[in-house]
C-alpha cells in the first residue's frame, strides 16, 4: 500500500511540476526562448507573498491576488524590453540574457535576505490532511494545489484555443511574419505570452512556498531543472504532456524516495535522460522543433 | 573550404590574386607574441618575489581564465551555449581526489584527470548532441546535476560533505603554493597556446564559419557535427584541468562547489564581458572579473551581480565585449587566427596608426578577424584594398 501512497503522492506533486512547467513551455512555444530564470522568478514570487504577507497580515493564501498581477506585469515590462532586446539578436543571446538574469537574482536574493529558508506560514492547512484506508494520506493542501495546476492549465487550454488573443498568440508562435502580414503586432503578443508565463510562475512559487521550505538557491538548483523536465518528458506544445511530464516525473521521484530517500532527485533527472534517448518526442509524440 | 584555404595558405602562387600579399599577422602580432613570452617568463619568476597571497590569487585568475578560454571556444566558435560544463570542473577534481586516495601524486593525476574527462565528454555529447540552443544548454545543467548527486552517493569520496586531497603531506608547505601555482600556470599557457593552434588550423577554419553562420558553413560543407563533438570533448577536457587545479589548490573538494553552476556563471560572464569568439576576450574578461572581485570584495556578491548586469547589457548592445571594442578601435589582434590581405605595393608594416589597418572586418558581422576568401569581410573604403579591387572572394574558380 505504500506503494500506492508513493504513486498517489507524486501525481499530486506532478501537478505543481506541471503548473511551474506551463509558463516554460509557453514562453519557448511563442518566443522560442527558453527563460534560464523561470526557476528563480518562481523563488522571488515567494519572497515578495512573504514581504507581503508580513505588511498586510492578509492570509497568505490571498496573497496570490497581489503578486500573481505583479510578475505578469514584470513579465509583460521585461518581455518588451530585456527579452525582445535579446531576442534581436539572436536566440543565444536570450539563453545568455536569462542566465544573467538568473544569476543575479539569485545573488541578489542572498544579498538582501540571506541564505536561510523560509516558509509561507498557512497555519494549519500545511499539515491538515485526510486518509483514504490506513495507508494512504492526502494533504488537503496538495490536493488544492494539483486541483489550482490543472484548473490553469485547462484554463489556459481554453484561452489558447477558443479565445481571440489566444488565437492571436498561437497564430504568432506559428508564423510571426505571416501574422505580422495580417495586422498582429507580434511585439505586444509576446508580451502577453510573458505575462502569462510569468503569471503561473509566480503563482507556482506560492504554492511551493507553502507546501515547503525555500531558499535564495532552489530556484536553479531544483525549480528549474524539474519544471524544463516536465516540458521535455511531457512533449513539446502540448500542455497535456507537460501535466503528464511533471506528473510522471513526480511518481518516479516519490517511488525512488520509498527505496531511498536520497536518491529521489537522482532518479527524476536520470529518467529524464532515459527518455531523452528513447523518446526524443517526449511523451505525447509531437515533433520537436528546437 | 578548402579552396579558399589553399589560395590563402599560399598566397606567393601566381595567379591573379598575385596583386594581393596574404599573410596571418602583422607587426602587431609579432609584438604580442614576444609580449606573450615576455609575461609569461615575469609570471613564472614571482613566486620568489612575492607572497603566496599573491600567487594562491593568481592560480584562481588562472583556473578561471582556463575555464572561460574553453566556454569560449565552446560557445563563441562551436555555437554550443553549454551551462553545464561545471560537470568536469567537478569531476576533473574528484578524478584526482580518486587517484590521490589510491597513492597517486596529485600533480601526476592531473593530466590523467584531465584526459579521463576528455573521455567521459564522448558520451556526454553522445547524449547532448541532439539537443539544440536552450535544450543543449538545461540538458548539460542536469548532466552536471547527475554527475554531483552520483558523486554524493560514494562514501570513500567523502559523500557530501566532501574529502580532503591526501598526497602532499611530506611537502614543504612554500614548495608547493610555488609547485602549484607553476602547474597553473602551465595548465592555462598549455589551454590558450592550444586554443591558438586549434583556431589556426583546418578545425578552426571551419569553427570560425560556424561562429559566424553555422547553416552557412554547413553548406559549403563544413563538417559541424564532428567538429562540434571534437571541441566538446577538448573543452571537456580543459574544464577537466581547471577543475584538477581546483583541488590541488585548495586541498580538499566539496561537492556542492565543485559542481556549482556558479562556475558556469563565472566563465560566462567573463567571455560576454572579455568579447566573445575572440581569444583575447576570456583573457581580458577574466582580469576585469578579479580586478572587480577584489576592489569590492568588502561589499558581499555584489561585485557578481554588477558583473551579471554588465555581461546583459554587454550580451545585447555590444556582443563583441570589451575587446572587440578594443580590437575595432585599434585594429589589432594579439592571436591573429584569420588573414589579412594587401594590395600590391602595400606593405604588411605600415608605419603609423592611420595606416595601421588592413582590410577592416566588417562593422555588422560577428566575426573579429578577416578570413580571406571572404567578400562579405571586405569593405572600408579608405583601407588598402577594396573589396573590387582583387580580394581573393571574386577570383575565378
Amino acid at each position: 500500500m505504500s506503494w500506492v501512497n508513493a504513486i498517489i503522492q507524486g501525481i499530486l506533486i506532478g501537478g505543481l511540476y506541471a503548473l511551474f512547467a506551463c509558463g516554460l513551455s509557453l514562453m519557448f512555444g511563442v518566443m522560442k526562448v527558453i527563460n534560464l530564470a523561470h526557476g528563480d522568478l518562481a523563488v522571488v514570487a515567494a519572497y515578495v507573498a512573504l514581504g507581503v504577507v508580513g505588511i498586510t497580515h492578509v492570509p497568505t493564501v490571498w496573497s496570490f491576488i497581489l503578486v500573481v498581477p505583479l510578475f505578469a506585469g514584470l513579465g509583460y515590462v521585461l518581455q518588451r524590453s530585456l527579452i525582445q532586446a535579446a531576442l534581436r539578436r539572436s536566440i543565444l543571446t536570450t539563453l545568455l540574457v536569462t542566465f544573467g538574469l538568473s544569476v543575479v537574482i539569485e545573488n541578489g536574493l542572498l544579498q538582501f535576505t540571506s541564505a536561510n529558508s523560509h516558509s509561507l506560514d498557512i497555519g494549519s492547512l500545511v499539515s491538515d490532511s485526510f486518509s483514504i484506508g490506513s495507508q494512504i494520506t492526502i494533504a488537503y493542501l496538495l490536493l488544492a494545489i494539483f486541483i489550482v495546476a490543472v484548473a490553469v492549465l485547462l484554463g489556459l487550454q481554453y484561452f489558447l484555443s477558443s479565445t481571440r488573443q489566444g488565437r492571436l498568440i498561437r497564430a504568432v508562435a506559428d508564423d510571426r511574419e505571416a501574422a505580422q502580414l495580417s495586422g498582429a503586432d507580434y511585439r505586444h503578443v509576446f508580451g502577453i505570452a510573458a505575462a502569462i508565463a510569468f503569471g503561473t510562475v509566480a503563482l507556482a512559487g506560492l504554492a511551493f512556498g507553502m507546501y515547503s521550505s525555500f531558499d535564495p538557491t532552489i530556484g536553479t538548483d531544483q525549480l528549474l531543472l524539474f519544471a524544463f523536465e516536465a516540458v521535455v518528458i511531457g512533449g513539446l506544445g502540448s500542455l497535456w504532456g507537460t501535466l503528464a511530464g511533471g506528473i510522471l516525473l513526480g511518481v518516479v521521484q516519490q517511488l525512488a524516495a520509498q527505496v531511498n530517500a536520497a536518491d529521489q532527485i537522482l532518479a527524476g533527472q536520470l529518467a529524464f535522460l532515459v527518455i531523452l534517448v528513447v523518446m526524443p518526442q517526449g511523451l505525447t509524440g509531437q515533433r520537436r522543433t528546437a | 573550404m578548402s579552396s579558399v584555404e589553399q589560395r590563402a595558405a599560399r598566397p606567393g602562387q601566381a595567379n591573379r590574386q598575385s596583386s594581393v600579399r596574404v599573410t596571418r599577422s602583422r607587426r602587431s602580432a609579432l609584438l604580442a607574441g614576444i609580449g606573450a613570452v615576455v609575461v609569461v617568463v615575469i609570471l613564472a619568476y614571482l613566486p620568489y618575489i612575492v607572497l603566496s597571497g599573491t600567487t594562491d590569487l593568481l592560480v584562481n585568475v588562472f583556473i578561471l581564465m582556463t575555464m572561460a578560454s574553453m566556454w569560449n571556444l565552446l560557445a563563441g566558435y562551436a555555437g554550443l551555449v553549454s551551462v553545464g560544463q561545471q560537470a568536469f570542473v567537478g569531476l576533473g577534481a574528484y578524478f584526482v581526489l580518486i587517484l590521490a586516495n589510491h597513492g597517486a601524486n596529485p600533480f601526476a593525476a592531473l593530466p590523467a584527470a584531465t584526459l579521463a574527462c576528455a573521455v567521459v565528454g564522448l558520451p556526454v555529447w553522445w547524449l547532448v548532441s541532439r539537443l539544440r540552443s536552450g535544450y543543449f544548454a538545461i540538458t548539460t545543467w542536469v548532466i552536471a546535476s547527475v554527475c554531483e548527486l552520483i558523486i554524493i552517493r560514494y562514501p570513500s569520496l567523502g559523500g557530501g560533505t566532501g574529502a580532503a586531497l591526501p598526497g602532499f603531506t611530506n611537502l614543504d608547505p612554500t614548495l608547493l603554493t610555488a609547485y602549484t601555482y607553476w602547474i597553473a600556470l602551465a595548465v592555462t599557457v598549455v589551454t590558450i597556446a592550444s586554443i591558438y593552434a586549434i583556431l589556426r588550423s583546418r578545425v578552426g577554419l571551419m569553427l570560425t564559419a560556424i561562429r559566424d553562420d553555422e547553416t552557412g558553413a554547413r553548406s559549403v560543407g563544413a563538417r559541424v557535427p564532428r567538429t562540434q563533438r571534437w571541441i566538446f570533448v577538448v573543452a571537456a577536457a580543459g574544464c577537466g584541468a581547471a577543475g584538477a587545479l581546483l583541488i590541488i589548490s585548495q586541498l580538499s573538494v566539496e561537492p556542492t562547489a565543485a559542481f556549482s553552476v556558479q562556475w558556469s556563471a563565472e566563465m560566462i560572464f567573463v567571455t560576454i564581458i572579455g568579447g566573445i569568439g575572440t581569444i583575447e576576450g576570456p583573457i581580458l574578461g577574466t582580469i576585469i572579473f578579479f580586478v572587480l572581485q577584489q576592489t569590492l570584495a568588502s561589499y558581499g556578491t555584489w561585485y557578481f551581480i554588477i558583473l551579471g548586469l554588465v555581461a546583459m547589457i554587454v550580451a545585447i548592445w555590444a556582443p563583441r565585449g570589451i575587446w572587440g571594442l578594443i580590437a575595432d578601435r585599434l585594429n589589432i589582434r594579439l592571436f591573429p587566427v584569420g588573414y589579412w590581405l594587401w594590395p600590391a605595393g602595400s606593405t604588411p608594416r605600415p608605419r603609423g596608426l592611420a595606416r595601421l589597418r588592413g582590410i577592416r572586418a566588417s562593422e555588422s558581422g560577428a566575426a573579429g578577424d578577416v578570413v580571406a576568401g571572404d567578400p562579405g569581410h571586405l569593405g572600408a573604403d579608405d583601407s588598402p584594398a577594396r573589396a573590387g579591387d582583387a580580394g581573393p572572394g571574386d577570383s575565378t574558380d
